[in-house]
């Protein structure tokens, strides 16, 4: 099909403006962050304002903690839905549509409707200020999805795959491990990288779940911040762009898990 | 490990009754189903029946609590900071949602026969805002809204004189944040009605053309129909989004100035974690989950008419 240079340059002026205003925040925040912080008035790019404000937001706690609870909810996470996945997507068995409507009551649960008494429940227990309350309402939440997930992908691997592994003499956990998961490694990286980053952005839950900030993730390490340096935009910059940067980083090299990977989960769910 | 074999070679042999070929024993599937269906009830399920219970109870946090009944939605309907936070949420539905598709569905019939190079690197700067923490996009858009801030500059440039603060504005605040949701949003609507728009197959536009239509006669008959389905989860995935705002309004007004910005979400954690009225918190809790359940059958309805969903 042809298309004409005129359509062509509009497509193009389209993308353009709409590629700005997608980013414009983000480079302004990045320029921002180079500028020079409060009582400083010397020219040129102020690199240092992301050592201060490492240093200030003490950072490096906040994000090892960030990658401490998105490995603990990925890892946990993963492994719970590829073998609930697998149940829902290559096994007949009794009450299998009841129980997968149930998993799929959990995209739709939204975590203020979960926070207060899992809060007060855990106080009670004593272990609010640990990663498991901070952990373990968002392995609940991406298990819902990813079995979601993984039930669709084992699903469209042809039925004979299974067969033929039966006749090979595989048990199911063999099978499930050399046959189904081969082919679905693409999917399992995409979900993997969107439960990554719903953890690492989460914000509620562990502002919630961790009221002595002991298992504050990085959003919440920013949220203090910003009590402390609202006025300094150079600073708060800085540590906006901390938080952001291994998300985006992870985005550069990863984009079309991250893009399909919501476009998809988006329209299956 | 395993060599395929000839289709012939595996054909039947497989008893009804056997949960799959390589499972003889109808305890397995529960098996494997079993850990996450524990966890996933243990801290989703239950904890969200806990909260329907709460909603009965009028409870500060510590100490004994009262058994009220449905007091507490009784309560709600005469709640003004209630209602305020509802219409709050409406009027960010138009942003977060009517808006992103009006704008989408132009951008993406305009994208639509594609055949631009680079169009990856724009789909990924296009896509940028939905990966960033939506705490980093309030301190930047608390930076753009301030009053020295990027937009007053912005408007300098034009000629216009303004140090307002945006978000300090009672007025201007609510629409303020509605703007950073329809940035939010309208790239992710746009990308996935262009997904449904480039797999309507070309012959379906040459016949509309032959029978004469316009451009936008064109558009109404062939791609507003063949997107239904995107459109019906784009409505579904923004006005959630719309509803449960809370990150950006806690990082950038905390429902002020006064009760200008509060929404659903946040008044949730307001009432709960500020003025411990945990009975009243949860009913909120309960109305929201009521009603992003009743958004997602109805809308995603919109979509499944006529079977528009692959």
């Amino acid at each position: 099909m042809k298309v004409s240079s005129f359509e062509r340059s509009l497509n193009y002026i389209v993308l353009i403006v709409f590629a700005v205003f997608a980013t414009a925040p983000m480079i302004m925040i990045a320029l921002t962050a180079l500028g020079p912080k409060l009582g400083v008035s010397t020219p040129g790019l102020h690199w240092g304002n992301f050592a201060d404000a490492w240093a200030e937001g003490d950072f490096a706690f906040a994000l090892s903690r960030s990658l401490l609870v998105a490995l603990l909810v990925v890892s946990v996470a993963l492994t719970l839905s590829l073998l609930a996945g697998y149940a829902f997507g290559t096994m007949r068995f009794p009450g299998s549509s009841l129980l997968f409507y149930l998993f799929l009551l959990g995209l739709m649960i939204p975590a203020e409707a979960i926070v207060i008494p899992l809060f007060y429940d855990f106080q009670a227990l004593g272990v609010t200020d640990t990663i498991w309350a901070v952990a373990l309402p968002q392995i609940a939440q991406s298990t819902a999805f990813g079995t979601f997930w993984m039930r669709a992908q084992f699903k469209a691997l042809p039925q004979n795959l299974v067969e033929a592994s039966a006749l090979d003499g595989a048990s199911s956990w063999r099978t499930l491990w050399r046959v189904a998961v081969p082919p679905t490694v693409p999917a399992i990286a995409t979900v993997a990288v969107l439960m990554f980053m719903w953890t690492w952005n989460e914000f509620l839950i562990p502002l919630v779940m961790s009221p002595y900030k002991t298992w504050a993730t990085a959003p919440l390490a920013l949220n203090i911040f910003q009590g402390q340096y609202t006025a300094d935009s150079a600073l708060m910059a800085a540590a906006g762009v901390i938080i952001a940067a291994p998300i985006v980083v992870a985005f550069v090299f990863l984009q079309r898990y991250f893009i399909n990977g919501m476009l998809e989960g988006a329209s299956k769910g | 490990m395993t060599t395929p074999h000839s289709p012939a070679e595996v054909k039947v042999r497989r008893p009804r009754e056997r949960p799959s070929a390589v499972v003889r024993s109808r305890a397995v599937p529960y098996l494997y189903l079993l850990p996450g269906l524990a966890i996933y009830a243990m801290f989703m399920l239950y904890p969200l029946a806990r909260t329907v219970t709460y909603s009965l109870y009028e409870w500060s946090g510590f100490g004994p609590s009262v058994f009220v009944g449905l007091k507490n939605y009784v309560a709600l309907a005469s709640d003004r900071a209630f209602q305020a936070a509802i219409w709050h949420a409406i009027i960010l539905i138009f942003f977060y949602s009517v808006l992103p598709l009006v704008v989408g569905l132009v951008l993406a019939s305009t994208l639509r026969r594609g055949q631009v190079r680079g169009m990856g690197a724009f789909r990924a700067l296009i896509f940028l805002p939905q990966v960033i923490a939506l705490v980093v996009v309030a301190v930047a858009w608390r930076q753009i809204y301030a009053p020295d801030g990027g937009l007053n500059r912005l408007l300098g440039l034009l000629g216009i004189h303004s140090d307002i603060g945006w978000l300090g504005d009672a007025d201007l605040a609510l629409p303020a944040v509605g703007i950073v949701g329809f940035w939010l949003e309208t790239g992710l609507v746009m990308l996935l009605l262009l997904a449904g728009m480039t797999r309507i197959p070309n012959e379906m536009y040459e016949a509309a053309r032959l029978d004469g239509a316009g451009a936008v006669r064109e558009f109404f008959a062939v791609t507003l129909p063949s997107v239904r389905g995107e459109i019906a989860t784009a409505l579904v995935l923004t006005i959630i989004a719309a509803l449960k705002t809370f990150d950006l309004v806690y990082m950038t007004t905390r429902g002020g100035p006064g009760a200008a910005t509060t929404v659903p979400s946040f008044e949730v954690f307001n009432r709960a974690f500020n003025y411990k009225q945990l009975g009243s918190a949860s009913a909120v809790a309960v109305v929201l989950t009521i009603l992003v359940f009743v958004i997602n059958v109805f809308v995603s309805r919109i979509g499944e008419e006529r079977g528009g969903r692959r």
